[in-house]
């Protein structure tokens, strides 16, 4: 078997391993074993192509391969290591982003290469690709990263007439493609390069809030289109394989991630959802009463319960009171009280978020329930506890047709027989909508920094 | 060449199926560690950069392959490493609270 030959095959042991790692990501028991399998994967790859020949010679600026390589390492390990886990949206966001940027140089330097050959019409038309779709990914996930970081505001940035220019700025795109096409003028691709930029800021700007997520999701799969479109180029089916896995399953994700919102994806990315704080139903609304309590009373309420269901949200992560949560839930078991965690598929800012974090914080995997078993337990729960969530609990996603969120699966905190509301203020959500629960007699609101409130309810429960 | 092309597309759209197809039944809990695992998995675009900073003949094409395996290799490394972080509490723990529970019951 000749060299070449064997690095095929080892490429092809490569793109099955990148499957069964997806397919393994499917399920909680092997989706660990599946991210090792794709590890593995990638080493055997990357080691393989070591010994590649291209163009009938071995590959150069091998050092350089791995001074580049040992920088890469050097700074993604301590960063992946050591970030929050609350911070981990944004992490993925910046991985994807640099992942895309990578994409649109390999096609970019692919054809500086091969520039002097005269590329056929279609090779032209891959590296355009390439280069269109992986700058948006980068430029976008840079803006997402920002926007998650804080770093700018995390609400939509609106402008008139914002998205007729999106729509220009596309579709200059596409006909700069097709003249690049057209005339050979392969200096235009810089240009390309540029407008591609600006489109990923322009697309991302409008979408905030609990959308970001969503869009990460998007800007996953365009990197895989990228990936597969260099593939293309480089004449690499793992390239095409891995690429396109991620990009098809990408689009799915995103699809199944809108949907947990009760919404369309094209409602997540075109309508700026959000950036009106409730300008319906906003006014006066204020000046209702709501029932406030202390910490003490919320043990009382506790104590005497015989099922309290917990309802998370992204504040209790802010707050990083996930282990004093625990805390709580263990105190209540020991007096046989009944504890679950009812978690809202959204909850957090990714889904599936809020498990990660309850988990760290060694909260059993057997108490975390999901929405539909959640709101059945409900009907027969003494207390629910709301810490830090909002939107997952706001019954106008029920009642009002005019709001946002309306459709969107919730959590019914209100078939509790009492509710406690603990919250930093009577500020709106992420979504920005203002939350008829708050006003329900059923609830107690408890004002406070959750991680503050939290420990003098424990200490109370434990004193009671 | 146009042999080769075909070949290239066979490949796409039989991917596009099983990318497809694999996910349809992933549980909402795992849809963070799916996006983050299948970052990584685009990571593997630094085999491409290999390839063209391998292949460079001129400075402008060293130095676009050179960031090329930087970035890629920050999308590989970085996205296993907090896909295995994430994962890693999905661990199913020891029952503490509920080997308490059963004492305070008996």
């Amino acid at each position: 078997m000749s060299r070449g030959t064997l690095i095929d095959l080892l490429y092809l042991v490569s793109a099955t391993t990148f499957i069964l790692a997806l397919k393994g990501l499917g399920s909680p028991k092997r989706a660990r074993l599946g991210n090792g399998i794709a590890a593995v994967g990638m080493l055997i790859a990357v080691v393989a192509t070591f010994f590649k020949q291209v163009d009938g010679h071995n590959l150069h600026h091998v050092a350089l391969i791995l001074i580049a390589m040992a920088i890469g390492i050097v700074v993604a390990v301590p960063t992946a290591r050591y970030v929050r886990m609350t911070a981990m949206p944004q992490l993925v966001a910046i991985f994807n982003g640099v992942g895309g940027g990578a994409a649109s140089l390999v096609s970019i330097t692919e054809f500086v290469h091969i520039h002097s050959t005269h590329p056929a019409t279609y090779v032209t038309l891959e590296v355009l690709l390439g280069v269109l779709i992986g700058t948006v990914s980068f430029s976008g996930s840079a803006i997402a990263y920002a926007k998650l970081q804080e770093l700018m505001t995390g609400r939509p940035v609106t402008y008139p007439g914002q998205q007729v220019i999106n729509a220009i700025l596309g579709a200059a795109g596409l006909v700069l493609i097709i003249i690049i096409l057209v005339t050979g003028q392969t200096g235009l691709l810089w240009v390309l390069l540029a407008l591609a930029f600006v489109l990923g800021i322009a697309f991302v700007l409008p979408i905030g809030g609990a959308d970001v997520p969503v869009l990460i999701s998007l800007l996953n799969s365009f990197t895989g289109l990228a990936v597969a479109a260099s593939g293309f180029t480089l004449g690499s089916n793992l390239l095409i394989v891995a690429g396109t896995l991620v990009g098809a399953s990408g689009i799915l994700l995103t699809r199944l991630m809108s949907k947990a919102m009760g919404r369309s994806l094209s409602n997540v990315l075109f309508s700026a959802f959000g950036s009106v704080i409730t300008a319906s139903g906003g006014t006066g609304a204020d000046a209702r009463p709501v029932r406030s309590g202390s910490p003490e009373d919320a043990a009382v309420l506790l104590s005497f319960a015989s099922r309290v269901v917990i309802i998370p949200g992204y504040g209790l992560a802010v707050a990083q009171a996930q282990h004093v949560l625990r805390e709580l839930g263990e105190e209540l078991e020991s007096k046989g009280i009944e504890v679950f965690y009812a978690i809202h598929p959204v909850a957090g800012r990714m889904p599936g978020h809020m498990n990660v974090l309850l988990a760290e914080a060694n909260v059993p995997y057997e108490q975390l329930m999901e929405l539909d078993e959640a709101n059945s337990e409900l009907q027969t729960a003494d207390v629910a506890l709301v810490v830090g969530a909002n939107d997952t609990v706001n019954p106008a996603a029920k009642d009002d047709k005019t709001s946002p969120i309306y459709g969107m699966p919730i959590i019914n905190a209100d078939l509790a027989e009492n509710v406690l509301f603990l919250k930093r203020s009577m500020r709106p959500g992420f979504a920005g909508i203002e939350n008829e629960l708050l006003y329900n007699p059923k609830t107690t609101l408890i004002f406070g920094d959750a991680k503050d409130t939290l420990t003098k309810i424990v200490a109370a429960v434990k004193a009671s | 060449m146009g042999n080769a092309l075909l070949q290239y597309a066979t490949v796409l759209m039989l991917t596009i199926f099983v990318g497809i197809e694999i996910i349809a039944k992933v549980p909402s809990i795992l849809h963070t560690p799916l996006m983050s695992g299948s970052n990584a998995i685009h990571g593997v675009i630094l085999v491409g950069a290999m390839l063209v900073l391998g292949s460079s003949n001129t400075t402008l094409e060293t130095v676009l392959g050179f960031l090329a395996v930087i970035l890629a290799t920050l999308n590989v490394v970085g996205g296993f490493v907090v896909t295995d972080r994430m994962l890693e509490m999905f661990k199913a723990k020891p029952r503490t609270t509920a080997a308490k529970k059963d004492e305070v019951a008996s």
